[in-house]
């Protein structure tokens, strides 16, 4: 399998994982898509040098992975491309914050390595809950969700056109790359003096598919809004979920769980 | 059910794809629409469809196709575009047909009872939860035809129905034509399947009706079709040998 058609298997794969029947795929997509921005909101809001506290917030993902019985381990092997830009995003921090926060033994350990480490968590978890969404909820569902929190259509438009799509776009990309590495035997990848005309290339050919794939859509009563998904109406698990995942991140982000406990158990 | 008054377009200006074309579709016809590559075909559905803006008038079931109107028209008129991967954008053959029912306001109960009915009319029910990237070509075209049933439109109208299928597949779409009752217009270069389908053939060329009646008639006028870039259907020709 080339890398393309493995690219396009993974993509498929994900509406697959999203059509679970676990408790977390069962909860209404509305609570999902506000606790996953209310979690995101909380993590980033920690200070940079409050790595303790932040810890604590690695519970959610890890708990809703196992309870919507996906392993933590795909989410990292889909992310692998998107995770290290995100862990790169801190890593000047040590050479710019020197300023000495604690000894490990004799080991001096800077604001910028906390400060570093904080937000390649930061970023890894928001990535996490991000995925957990992505993997628990249709992509339909998130769209509809966004649209009853007043998102505006275009948006919401515009991103299931461009989940939709990039099938599409993968499939002319593995078709153009075909047809290139047969008239150019022995070459590994596309040459660089063709990467102008084959970026040229793709963005005609796409232009085309994406406006063939709109007008079918529009062909069959798309206006914009997605009434084909028919959003369920809120149960008690929903608002519980919701509530109480609110009221946790809520006390995370407030008070420092992991010394309070650490405080009770050196008592 | 299709009317065409003096309708002309032009991608580009003083190129006319379309030039002054008038024909009308009686309902319950089935019209094959013919003529070589760039005649016009692809145009003409577009056009009606509403998704190129026409100069002149077109009429569906009587209605004007204007933006006020483009709802209730795409809801009689099911397209079957030439490509069924850009026709089959949801994950499965089911999110697909049911996806225009349910836009059009009809309940998930009332959308799933159409799927059952339509995947059972083409004996397609175990293609039902199938995903779409994992069937066949001929299979896609099956389910793409499928999703247009399920709307349950009054004309049904294919760009090149039967392309890049095998035998078999061409023949079970021949035969999914034939047996439905709705108004139906085929652009094809598929002559045999023409000839196996439609009563009436419009023979187009550089935007202009060449000829406009039977389809036997039509398809057995060598000269007719050669001079407009086209040829016998291969049934009609006859095996000479090399």
């Amino acid at each position: 399998m080339n890398k393309l058609t493995k690219a396009q298997t993974e993509l498929w794969e994900m509406d697959e994982l999203a059509k679970g029947t676990s408790p977390i795929h069962g909860l209404h997509p509305l609570a999902k898509l506000a606790v996953t921005v209310f979690y995101i909101f909380t993590v980033v809001s920690f200070p940079k040098y409050d790595l303790s506290g932040l810890m604590i917030l690695v519970l959610y993902p890890v708990i809703l992975y196992q309870i919507a019985d996906i392993p933590v381990s795909t989410c990292f092997y889909k992310l692998r491309l998107v995770l290290p830009l995100v862990c790169a995003v801190g890593l000047v921090n040590p050479f710019l914050d020197r300023k000495i926060l604690l000894y490990i033994g004799t080991v001096p350990i800077t604001g910028g390595l906390v400060s570093m480490a904080t937000l390649m968590l930061k970023g890894v978890f928001s990535l996490m809950a991000s995925f957990l969404l992505i993997a628990t909820t249709p992509i339909d569902q998130i769209c509809a969700a966004l649209g009853k929190l007043h998102v505006p259509q275009v948006l919401t438009t515009l991103l299931l056109l461009t989940y939709r799509y990039i099938g599409l776009m993968i499939r002319e990309v593995a078709v153009m790359s075909e047809s290139y590495a047969l008239r150019a035997p022995g070459q590994k990848g596309i040459h660089f003096s063709a990467w102008g005309s084959f970026l040229g290339q793709l963005l005609l050919r796409s232009m085309d598919r994406a406006e063939e794939l709109y007008s079918s859509m529009l062909l069959r009563g798309f206006r914009g809004e997605f009434y084909y998904v028919g959003l369920p109406k809120a149960r008690g698990k929903d608002w519980l979920f919701f509530l109480g995942s609110l009221l946790l991140f809520l006390a995370a982000r407030n008070t420092n769980l992991p010394e309070l406990l650490g405080s009770l158990f050196m008592r | 059910m299709l009317e065409f008054r003096n309708v002309s377009f032009s991608y580009e200006p003083g190129t006319p794809v379309l030039d002054n074309l008038s024909f009308h579709i009686r309902k319950g016809e089935t019209v094959g629409l013919i003529g070589a590559n760039g005649a016009g075909k692809s145009t003409i559905m577009k056009l009606m469809l509403g998704l190129l803006p026409a100069q002149g008038e077109i009429l569906v079931d009587g209605m004007p196709v204007t933006k006020q109107n483009l709802s209730v028209i795409r809801q009689k008129i099911g397209f079957v575009l030439q490509d069924s991967d850009n026709q089959m954008f949801m994950p499965t053959v089911y999110e697909d047909m049911i996806f225009g029912p349910r836009n059009y306001g009809l309940t998930r109960e009332e959308a799933d009872a159409r799927v059952e009915r339509v995947l059972k009319e083409l004996g397609l029910e175990s293609l039902k939860h199938r995903h779409n990237h994992k069937i066949s070509g001929g299979e896609k075209r099956m389910a793409a035809i499928a999703t247009i049933l399920a709307m349950e439109p009054e004309m049904i109208v294919m760009d090149e129905p039967s392309t890049a299928l095998d035998p078999v597949n061409r023949r079970r779409v021949i035969s999914t034509i034939n047996s439905r009752k709705e108004t139906k217009l085929i652009a094809s270069h598929d002559l045999d399947m023409i000839l196996d389908t439609c009563q009436r053939v419009i023979l187009l060329n550089h935007g202009r009706i060449v000829a406009d009646g039977e389809a036997e008639t039509i398809l057995r006028d060598r000269a007719l079709l050669e001079a407009n870039r086209m040829e016998l259907p291969f049934c009609l020709q006859g095996w000479k040998g090399r």
